[in-house]
């Protein structure tokens, strides 16, 4: 035996390389996820959220039981629940987060109700009274900036203008109730999916209904404007099987209309999936509801199973995902890598995702909204919807409408419509304040000075040559009393916890641009060097428009570089 | 291949006609252009990525800039790789990664790739301020790889190296934006993760933050700058990686991976961070004899660091005299089938030949055997018998283009890792891989499906799969008539091995089986591999048979994806049987008992050549234990590690009135030598082996060997010599002229091709051709030019579990360490990675045996019993163990049955009875 090898002193390994799933951990997962054999890649996010639901947090151990369950590698699995922020991870021998979470939304509507005031109240609050029961975090935009401040209890939403607001309602939990909500029946009691039925039971010409879409001036309502009978003949062109992701992953800051709709009508964005599955041809459709409207989720269940049973639906399947707290994720390309259980990087282009998108597949990508008027479009008329705007600006939009108006909301007028006629619609401004700015189209879309208060809010024209983009539709007004510097930081910030971190002008960028603007004396020449980096180097939309916010502030307030001296707004 | 229509763009106003499928970095580069790049590299397998936003060109009509990395060129696209904004936003790229790094004063790697394109652009390091995290701290926890992630810029290169080339699935990237980074597993560190050390990502790494840990300081900066590099081939397994040695002052640093036809630039562990063995203090340096005070003793103990408690030093002159001396004493006393000698399928292709052309010549006996024996015997008499040869039919990089793949009997992630990452390739591709083997093993993630069926019953199984591919006509017709035989004969003899009937015997479901079948048979091409699991069985020539019944069967032999690919386990397995280190067989497998094959080489040598076969390995040990064989030669071998039921071999060995071994270290075999000549390692050796696809390729000299030890080559001469035989080589590559002469296998490769290449495959046709990769397109080198389907009968293992015995033994090889482990556990990394003798359990026995893992246990066999650590092992069913034989503390071969196959004389190594005696 050659004892200078065998003599040093040696720990053994005695198990494999890495970690073994335990199989305790491994029955209890298994049965966790007993009815949702067999167990599909794709679904990876969703079994993340069985998980998350059942034991509010992800262990390390129950994370490598499904790992072992799925056949999966361990970082696959955990680069995956670490992208997303309703996911805790929790390291072995790490505290799990207690079990209630309070998520105090900071985005801009809310920060300007006072929610940075009261997110510290609260954290402070909980910190001496019940820190083992409750955290507070602070979260992005819940899109629900007309009732700002709001927070979330768990992942439901509930206004909450004071601390004494919270106190009460962690003696109790909180439920949301969708009242208004037009359930199956009655939809169909009122002329719903007639269309569908009769697309479905009479033979048709899909190409004399794509050209009525056609001639509408329905555009992608989730943002990007792309005219929507141009996608769907685009799609229909492509070989089969085809597939659909419905983008109601509604996270640009401001934006809360598909909250709005599909609160109150969900059947009519069913019914224009229908719809596309017939003119367009899908195999299988997803829907992509963001995590933060839990009720819509539950409601939504119920509705497709009713929809399933009447037979209406046969011809597609229809699956429902819930997204897991990643505003990146409204990217199309990104929903896409989400949808199939991945991190959700927004991918390059080209290839577009009509022809090579989820699965590799040609995919039609709309927002909620978009589908929305499907229905009413193709039933009474491109001239009918055209109409319902001017002629440079036709049909409606859906504008949603926070910040410092009377009686904020969602707005349906008509496309084109100016900052001005949206504080009217809205009661005017709120009281003691007075117009100072506004934001055309959320978080990315810049900031424009009250003297441009009149430029029409569509696709293009003059708000492009302002430099800004009307987006979502998301008009955000500001005041008097609002600190512009502040809200570029507040939006950047965003930007920077949003950011995927796939490309380094959007990760890096970002990073450096909220602690440039930090700084007593921010250095205008590096802000203006990192804008441009992020603006022509990134990857998607987010880095490339991140700094639109910072550039109009820069342009259109330059006496407002730098935070005031009594200024705490820094605190992430 | 078909041909990309080129289209024209226009470069910074130049007109450049380039194909349509290339992106515009690579047209660039083509044209001269190093367009700077972190995230790409420019590799083989790599995808271009487009994340670092490094290489940012301006595109005419575009709205912002585009990854030239990344995007395709189009017809008349007008690019401006020079324009203000794409060089400010390359340079601003660049700075902003450099304010998060640590100062170049302090970087890690100073020369690495981010810093290289940094000064090219001029960029400025502290243009913006650093973030606020703090940096992440060192990861030292590995052996053998640095991690400084405070150098990461998340280019994820590192991320595609371990999952989509290497496919060792490990790192990832987690988190998001600002705070996103490389993890590994669950965020482990590197060295309590389930890295499998092949350092494909450290070779990837633009910045530093993966490093070899041999060329950092304990500050983790870059200390060592190699002098040299030599362009040679790994020394270990029989996949033959190219590699490149980087050497400083006469001692290798590191390794890194060359672009070779089978590897692609990729290296496992072994072959990137086992080269240290060569510089080890236990390395011979002098000749040495034995001292007559000290007998010999089967169950002798011994420091190999110290010769000199059984040997005293000698001068070459008087041990080379002694060594012939004793040889040729036993050879006119006893006569010359007195004598044996072991060659090394470690050794060179040259070596090989020398040594069977001494033992043919200067001994006069066929004695003459390697570890081929131990290996692959009875596969290559199973191909021999059925389809005329015995290399492999493709090359196993084919499996690019397999639509179905089975690998049985073979754990080619831990054994033939880079081959492996090929296979996980193709799978992840869209191939449907199966696996067939009794253990559990890493490739199973890939499958289609694992069958895991119950060790020993391989014939039974594949009679199955054969017997639903007859049934329900799945074979393929057209084939079968024009290059097979024996189709009837076959289907007589697996009418009755239905999936219900063999389900019994295997442990696999009837329907599973099918799949197999149905899958396999249906697939427009596919592939089968196979290792030591199919071979080192008794029956392991059947299970080789019904191997190649399943191929010509489903007519998957000599086109593009489809062959069949026995995994050679040595560099130079397949070299040293071509070179006829073979018993029965002369240089390019011509029978010894063929009088005029006889002629034609005693021609060339000058000696008439003994007409009788010679011994194999485990009879040579039989013959000494008996007395029949006096003295054997043993050059690169350790019979006393590799050999089944060791008791009995060393026995063997101490019974020999003359043994002489020549290696670099004083094995477990030299233990028992008369005379020890300190011989060279494969870093200090020029000379060719022929890796598991016949690729036939240069090995180069790195280092000096140490002290006085010299070139095998040299040594074997000399004796051959001293025993009369007047030989005049002065370099390696007149052997391998002479070997040209002799061999016709070795058409069309010149030494001056090898130097010129690096790799040659044959067949070649002549010296203008390129070898041929996919073999038997058109009928089989046998009489009737057809391959045969030989039926094969299910017989159990010879030594089944009974009452006393109750358990499985099988043995085998890890990852981390090669053979007996002569090498790798003096390579510091791998026997840091793996350092203790353990034994493989299921947790059933575990539990069953009230066992825990690292508890030390006493395993016993009829052969004799070892002390050995527990270690659980998911992969394996209850009632089997498996040992690795790699361990001279606990050697598994203590345990294992000699019992042979009757065909090929392998031993039974996968298969012994055992019990656990607490």
């Amino acid at each position: 035996m050659p004892d200078s090898v065998a003599a040093k002193n040696r720990k053994g390994r005695f198990q494999p390389k890495g970690r073994m799933a335990s199989p305790d951990a491994i029955d209890r997962i298994a049965s966790l996820l007993a009815g949702q054999q067999p167990l599909m890649r794709d679904r990876l996010i969703e079994y993340l959220h069985v998980i998350q639901d059942e034991y509010c947090h992800l262990s390390a151990e129950n994370l490598s039981a499904l790992a072992s369950l799925m056949n999966l590698p361990l970082a696959e699995i955990w680069e995956v629940a670490s992208f997303y922020d309703h996911f805790d991870l929790v390291k072995d021998g790490e505290t799990p987060p207690p079990p209630r979470t309070i998520r105090v939304c900071t985005s801009l509507s809310c920060m300007m109700a006072g929610a940075d005031s009261l997110l510290s109240e609260l954290q402070s609050y909980i910190q001496k009274s019940c820190p083992e029961d409750v955290r507070v975090v602070a979260a992005p935009c819940l899109g629900a900036c007309d009732k700002a401040p709001v927070i979330a209890d768990g992942h439901q939403m509930t206004p909450a203008s004071s601390l004494e607001d919270v106190k009460t309602l962690l003696n109790t939990s909180t439920q949301s109730q969708l009242t208004q909500t037009i359930r199956f029946h009655s939809y169909c009691e009122n002329g719903g999916y007639e269309l569908a039925r009769m697309l479905r039971d009479t033979p048709h010409d899909s190409s004399h209904y794509l050209d009525i879409l056609d001639k509408a001036a329905l555009r992608g309502l989730g943002g990007a404007g792309f005219p929507t009978g141009r996608k769907w003949n685009i799609v229909a062109r492509q070989p089969e099987p085809r597939l659909m992701a419905v983008n109601g992953d509604e996270g640009e800051p401001g934006t809360f209309k598909d909250r709005h709709y599909l609160s109150r009508d969900p059947h009519r964005m069913l019914e224009g999936i229908l719809i596309a599955g017939h003119l367009v041809g899908i195999e299988t459709c997803y829907i992509y509801i963001r995590d933060e409207y839990p009720e819509i989720i539950a409601m939504l269940r119920e509705e497709l199973d009713a929809l399933n049973a009447s037979g209406l639906a046969d011809h597609l399947k229809i699956e429902l995902r819930r997204g897991a707290g990643a505003y990146i994720c409204g990217e199309e390309s990104a929903m896409i890598e989400s949808i199939e259980g991945k991190r959700g990087l927004p991918r390059h282009r080209p290839p577009y995702v009509a022809e090579n998108g989820l699965f590799g597949r040609p995919t039609l990508v709309n927002n909620v909204e978009t589908l929305f008027w499907i229905r009413d479009i193709l039933q009474q008329g491109a001239d009918w919807f055209n109409a319902q705007g001017s002629a440079k600006h036709p049909g409606f939009r859906s504008y949603s409408v926070s910040g410092r108006v009377a009686k904020p909301g969602v707005i349906k007028a008509p496309a084109g419509s100016t900052a001005k006629d949206l504080i009217d619609a809205c009661g005017g401004m709120a009281e003691g304040h007075q117009l100072k700015a506004y934001l055309p189209g959320g978080a990315s879309g810049g900031i424009l000075p009250a003297s441009k208060a009149d430029i029409p809010l569509d696709f293009g024209g003059a708000l492009a040559e302002e430099g800004c983009f009307v987006g979502s539709h998301a008009v955000v007004i500001l005041s008097d009393q609002d600190n512009m510097w502040q809200v570029a930081h507040n939006l950047l910030r965003f930007f920077r916890h949003e950011s995927c971190g796939q490309c380094t002008p959007c990760r890096t960028g970002t990073d450096k641009a909220v602690q440039e603007m930090a700084s007593p004396t921010p250095n205008t020449e590096r802000l203006t060097l990192l804008s441009q980096i992020m603006a022509d180097a990134s990857i998607c939309g987010l880095g490339q428009a991140a700094s639109n916010p910072l550039i109009s502030v820069m342009k259109h307030f330059p006496e407002e570089i730098g935070f005031p001296a009594h200024n705490e707004g820094t605190h992430d | 291949m078909t041909d990309t229509p080129l289209i024209t763009v226009h470069i910074d106003g130049k007109q450049i006609t380039a194909p349509s499928d290339k992106t515009i970095w690579q047209v660039c580069a083509e044209n001269g252009l190093d367009i700077p790049h972190l995230c790409y590299k420019d590799d083989t397998g790599y995808r271009p990525d487009g994340n670092c936003r490094a290489c940012m060109v301006e595109i005419e009509g575009e709205r912002v800039l585009a990854a030239s990395c990344q995007r395709i060129i189009t017809a008349d696209m007008r690019i401006k790789t020079a324009s203000e904004r794409a060089k400010i936003a390359r340079k601003t790229v660049i700075e902003m990664l450099l304010a998060d790094q640590p100062p170049r004063s302090q970087a890690h790697d100073p020369n690495s790739t981010l810093w290289h394109y940094a000064d090219l652009q001029g960029a400025e390091a502290n243009r913006f301020s650093a973030k606020d995290a703090s940096a992440p701290n060192a990861d030292d926890s590995h052996p053998a790889i640095a991690v400084n992630m405070d150098a990461c810029i998340q280019c994820n290169l590192c991320v595609r190296a371990c999952r989509e080339v290497q496919v060792n699935d490990v790192i990832g990237l987690a988190g998001r934006g600002v705070d996103a980074k490389i993890i590994f597993d669950f965020d482990d560190d590197l060295g309590a993760s389930s890295c499998v050390g092949c350092g494909e990502c450290v070779q990837a790494c633009p910045t530093g933050a993966l490093m070899p840990k041999t060329v950092l300081d304990e500050r983790q900066k870059l200390a060592i700058t190699p002098d040299r590099q030599v362009d040679s081939v790994c020394p270990y397994c029989g996949v033959g990686c190219q590699l490149t040695f980087h050497i400083k002052e006469d001692e290798i640093v590191s390794v890194s991976g060359r672009k070779g036809p089978a590897n692609q630039g990729r290296l496992c562990v072994k072959g990137r961070y086992g080269f240290d063995y060569i510089h080890h203090p236990d390395r011979l340096t002098m000749p040495l004899i034995r001292r007559e005070d000290v007998p010999k003793s089967a169950d002798d103990s011994f420091d190999p660091a110290n010769p000199f408690t059984h040997f005293r030093e000698a001068s070459w002159e008087e041990a080379l005299d002694k060594a012939a001396a004793g040889f040729s004493q036993i050879k006119a006393r006893d006569g010359a089938n007195a004598l044996a000698g072991f060659g090394s399928a470690k050794g060179t292709n040259e070596e090989a030949y020398l040594v069977q052309k001494f033992v043919r010549t200067a001994f006069g006996t066929n004695n003459v055997d390697h570890c081929t024996r131990l290996c692959h015997a009875s596969s290559v008499a199973a191909l021999l018998e059925n389809i005329g040869s015995g290399a492999v039919t493709a090359s196993f990089s084919q499996v690019e283009f397999s639509d179905a793949i089975i690998v049985i009997g073979a754990n080619p992630t831990a054994n033939h890792p880079v081959a492996a990452s090929f296979i996980k390739n193709a799978a992840k591709a869209g191939a449907k891989l199966y696996i067939l083997d009794p253990r559990g093993q890493a490739l199973d993630r890939y499958a289609e499906a694992s069958l895991n069926f119950r060790p020993g019953s391989d014939v039974a199984l594949l009679n199955a799969i054969i017997n639903v591919i007859i049934a329900e006509e799945l074979y393929d017709k057209d084939y079968l008539e024009r290059h097979t035989e024996g189709f009837e004969a076959l289907r007589r003899a697996t009418t009755s091995a239905t999936p219900e009937a063999m389900s019994a015997i295997c442990g696999i479901a009837p329907e599973k089986i099918r799949q197999v079948a149905r899958g396999f048979a249906s697939a427009s091409a596919g592939m089968i591999f196979w290792g030591m699991g199919v071979s080192q069985h008794t029956h392991g020539t059947d299970n080789a048979r019904s191997l190649i019944s399943l191929a010509l069967l489903t007519g998957n032999v000599g086109k593009s994806g489809a062959g069949l690919h026995p995994l050679r386990g040595q560099n130079n397995v397949q070299g040293a049987s071509d070179a006829g280190l073979i018993p029965m067989f002369l240089p390019d497998y011509k029978s010894v008992t063929d009088p005029n094959v006889r002629e034609r080489f005693a021609a060339v040598w000058g000696h008439q050549i003994d007409s009788e076969k010679g011994l194999t390995v485990v009879e040579i040990t039989d013959a000494a234990y008996d007395g029949h064989i006096k003295g054997i030669y043993v050059m690169g071998e350790n019979p006393a590690m590799s050999d089944p039921d060791q008791a009995h071999a060393r026995e063997a060995l101490c019974r020999l009135d003359h043994l002489v071994v020549q290696d670099i270290f004083l094995t477990e075999t030299a233990i028992f030598a008369d005379v020890v000549l300190p011989a060279s390692a494969f870093a200090e050796k020029t000379g060719t082996v022929t890796n598991t696809d016949r690729r036939v390729q240069l090995g180069r000299i790195a280092t000096s060997p140490p002290g006085d030890a010299r070139q095998d080559w040299w040594i074997i001469q000399e004796l051959a010599n001293r025993m009369g035989m007047g030989w005049k080589y002065s370099h390696p590559k007149d052997i391998f002229a002479e070997m040209r002469i002799v061999m016709p296998s070795l058409t069309g490769i010149t030494w001056q091709r090898l130097e010129a290449e690096g790799a040659v495959t044959y067949p070649c046709a002549d010296e203008k051709s390129a070898g041929s990769d996919i073999i038997f397109g058109d009928g089989f080198p046998t009489p009737s030019g057809k391959g045969r389907m030989t039926p094969a009968s299910i017989l159990p293992p010879d030594e089944v579990p009974d009452d006393e015995y109750p358990l499985i033994l099988s043995t085998g090889r890890l990852l981390e360490h090669w053979h007996t482990g002569s090498m790798t556990r003096r390579s510091s990394a791998l026997d840091q990675i793996e350092p203790v003798a353990e034994i493989h359990m299921s947790r059933d026995d575990i539990n069953l045996y009230q066992l825990e893992a690292g508890k030390m246990i006493i395993v016993e066999t009829r052969r004799g019993k070892i002390e050995v650590a527990v270690r659980i092992d998911p992969n394996l069913p209850a009632g089997m163990m498996f040992m690795p034989f790699c361990f001279s503390e606990a050697p598994a071969n203590r345990l294992t049955n000699p019992a042979l196959d009757p065909f090929g004389k392998i031993p039974e190594l996968k298969f012994s009875a055992a019990r656990i005696l607490a």
